[in-house]
């Protein structure tokens, strides 16, 4: 059988403070299939975006290193690539997008030629070609009249056109696989609906396997084949998301669930996780979560959690998990 | 653009009227009587009567602006009080000489500025930063006569590279004409340089933690195109400002440096034209160095639309 698209095994990222190298990213591991769709979902300080820009090799080189683990993308080692190769592979075999369709992209360009810049960056090709082609990519992703409007600036394109935008230029060179930070987040709730049906349907045109992160489950739900739950620089539970949705097999699953708004039930206050996520290099001993967890026990105090294989596949970092039954959403 | 760039272009209108106004009230500020002052102090009550006449000083302030201003837009500016030297000749004459040397002293600043500046934001904490940071203390603290002195001392009389003063036309050889520059102008140019380090590598230390930066890295340009086109172009505006008020102290510098380096200038002639108190010329210049001003503003607001998009549409 050969190996997923994207490989992440063991990943252990630490980070330069004003108190040495603190661990950010402890033993993170999942995969993505060719044109699979997988969730990376927790709080803010989960690892999530830590994760997505270690995959990209995009880390600040200065105050960030991968200490242990490796990232392969169809087969090949990215974790100590060289920086030119890695450049090389940016944009072209994989990609991403940003949460702030604001101020992610430049203001001193027309928006063809920043399209057409990463074009020609891997495609090589006349200036014509490669305009043509951001041309057909703006159009792609429903820009209307996109001849002319790759002509304006990016401050002439409101949030949700300027989104499509970064979408069609991380779609230019049909990577393999893109990453999509939170990309509806900043947008109206309309738009968020538009761009979360114009990624699918990218998705399914160019065969692109999508990391969606994202901090909000309804959105995963909607969107993904499979998700990977981080908390506190851990993966504590990975499972399909149906599975997900009706047997969550890690607390911290459950408590996001719970978390979400219901329609169904409008009386009462929404629910919440009590206390917040603990700051890198003071993390409690024992599961991560047991401070915040409603069903701990004392050997969570103390006792290192390893990441459980489940009978139906994919993996929860609970001791109890084989004597837990936890709610599931409606 | 063009819309832009005309109502800028005639934004300078009432600008230029306001200086001619405040460059002729330039005579009536001079303390005691300009007829006295241009008749000689020997000088009959006749004498100074004539003169008076002659100036039209017996006519009404707003007649004689409007003679004044009348003739400078025909470019005629008057004559010299004491050679009858048309004013407007002798700016011609020593225009071209401080043109070459701000020309020259700005280009080595930026030869110095823009390498130094991106280094600088490049290995911000580091030592070529710090180095950079260092030049440009000093560079802003040197008074430009002294590093002229110096350069003169060492690269004209010890080790005779470049010659220690005098100017060479260009039509006598542009490389002679270029090797009188090179002193003079890094006299000139280093304080120049200093103060651009400084605005560029904060400039450019900002841009590069832009989100933009970010995109551009994810989609793979190379950290040579992330840096000198996206970085640069986005850095450049509070850079080009300061490009834009140096060429005032260039202006304002090259009368000491002319007269260190013997060069025939615009300061060369201002300073003798104060001296004499030959006001005619004094104007003369004071407009002139005024319209340059200008027009160097108009090509850094010009160029605000060109780096930054949404200044047009403003």
């Amino acid at each position: 059988m050969t190996e997923p698209l994207l490989v992440v095994e063991g990943l252990e990222v630490e980070f330069a403070t004003d108190r040495g190298w603190v661990q950010v990213l402890d033993g993170v591991s999942f995969t993505v299939g060719r044109g699979e769709t997988v969730g990376l979902v927790g709080e803010s300080g989960s690892g999530k975006t830590v994760t997505s820009l270690a995959v990209l090799g995009l880390l600040p080189a200065e105050s960030s290193r991968i200490t242990a683990g490796s990232i392969r993308l169809d087969g090949r080692e990215l974790v100590g690539l060289p920086r030119r190769r890695m450049e090389a592979l940016r944009g072209d075999e994989l990609s991403m997008i940003f949460q702030e369709p604001m101020t992610s992209l430049d203001p001193a360009f027309r928006v063809g030629d920043q399209i057409a810049e990463v074009v020609r960056r891997h495609r090589g090709g006349s200036k014509r070609a490669a305009w043509a082609r951001a041309v057909e990519v703006l159009s792609t992703v429903g820009i209307p009249h996109a001849e002319r409007r790759a002509r304006s600036y990016p401050h002439e394109f409101s949030g949700g056109m300027r989104q499509r935008v970064m979408i069609a230029m991380a779609l230019s060179c049909e990577p393999k696989l893109v990453i999509a930070d939170e990309p509806t987040t900043a947008l109206d709730v309309t738009i968020q609906a538009q761009v979360l049906d114009l990624l699918r349907a990218m998705r399914d045109e160019f065969g692109t396997a999508v990391v969606f992160v994202t901090h909000d489950l309804g959105v995963v739900a909607d969107i993904c084949d499979r998700a990977v739950v981080m908390y506190a620089g851990q993966v504590v539970e990975r499972a399909g998301v149906d599975a997900l949705y009706e047997h969550p097999r890690h607390p911290y699953t459950e408590a996001l669930l719970s978390a979400m708004p219901q329609l169904t039930a409008r009386s009462g206050r929404l629910a919440t996780i009590p206390g917040s996520t603990p700051p890198a290099g003071a993390m409690p001993p024992g599961c991560r979560f047991h401070p915040r967890c409603g069903h701990g026990v004392d050997a969570c105090r103390d006792t290192a959690v390893a990441e459980h294989p489940l009978a139906e596949g994919g993996t929860s970092r609970c001791l109890r998990v084989s004597d837990l039954a936890l709610k599931g959403s409606a | 653009m063009l819309r832009y760039t005309v109502r800028r272009v005639l934004m300078m209108v009432p600008l230029l009227v306001l200086v001619s106004l405040g460059v002729f009230a330039l005579v009536l500020m001079i303390p005691g009587d300009p007829a006295i002052t241009i008749a000689g102090e020997n000088a009959t009550e006749a004498q100074i009567d004539a003169t008076r006449e002659r100036l039209g000083l017996n006519d009404p302030v707003l007649v004689q602006y409007a003679a004044w201003a009348g003739h400078a837009l025909t470019g005629d500016l008057g004559s010299s009080l004491f050679s009858n030297e048309s004013v407007t000749g002798a700016i011609a004459g020593r225009f071209p000489v401080t043109l070459a040397l701000t020309l020259a002293a700005m280009l080595i600043a930026l030869l110095i500025a823009v390498p130094a500046g991106v280094v600088a934001a490049l290995r911000r904490g580091r030592w070529q930063d710090r180095g950079a940071t260092l030049f440009a203390s000093v560079g802003i603290s040197l008074p430009n006569f002294w590093v002229g002195i110096l350069l003169i001392m060492a690269f004209a009389l010890a080790f005779p590279i470049f010659p220690a003063v005098g100017y060479t036309p260009i039509s006598e050889g542009v490389g002679a004409w270029a090797r009188g520059l090179v002193l003079p102008g890094i006299t000139l140019g280093t304080a120049v340089a200093a103060e651009i380090t400084r605005q560029l590598r904060g400039s450019l230390t900002d841009t590069l933690q832009q989100d933009f930066i970010r995109t551009a890295r994810a989609n793979g340009l190379s950290a040579r195109a992330v840096v000198l086109r996206h970085g640069l172009k986005n850095a450049a505006v509070p850079v080009v400002t300061v490009i834009g008020f140096q060429v005032g102290f260039l202006l304002g510098g090259s009368v000491i440096v002319e007269r260190v380096f013997g060069l025939p200038g615009l300061g060369d002639l201002a300073i003798r034209a104060v001296l004499q108190r030959d006001i005619p010329m004094i104007q003369g210049i004071v407009v002139v160095a005024a319209l340059i001003v200008m027009l160097v503003n108009l090509a850094v607001d010009l160029s605000y639309g060109w780096l930054n998009p949404k200044v047009r549409q403003a």
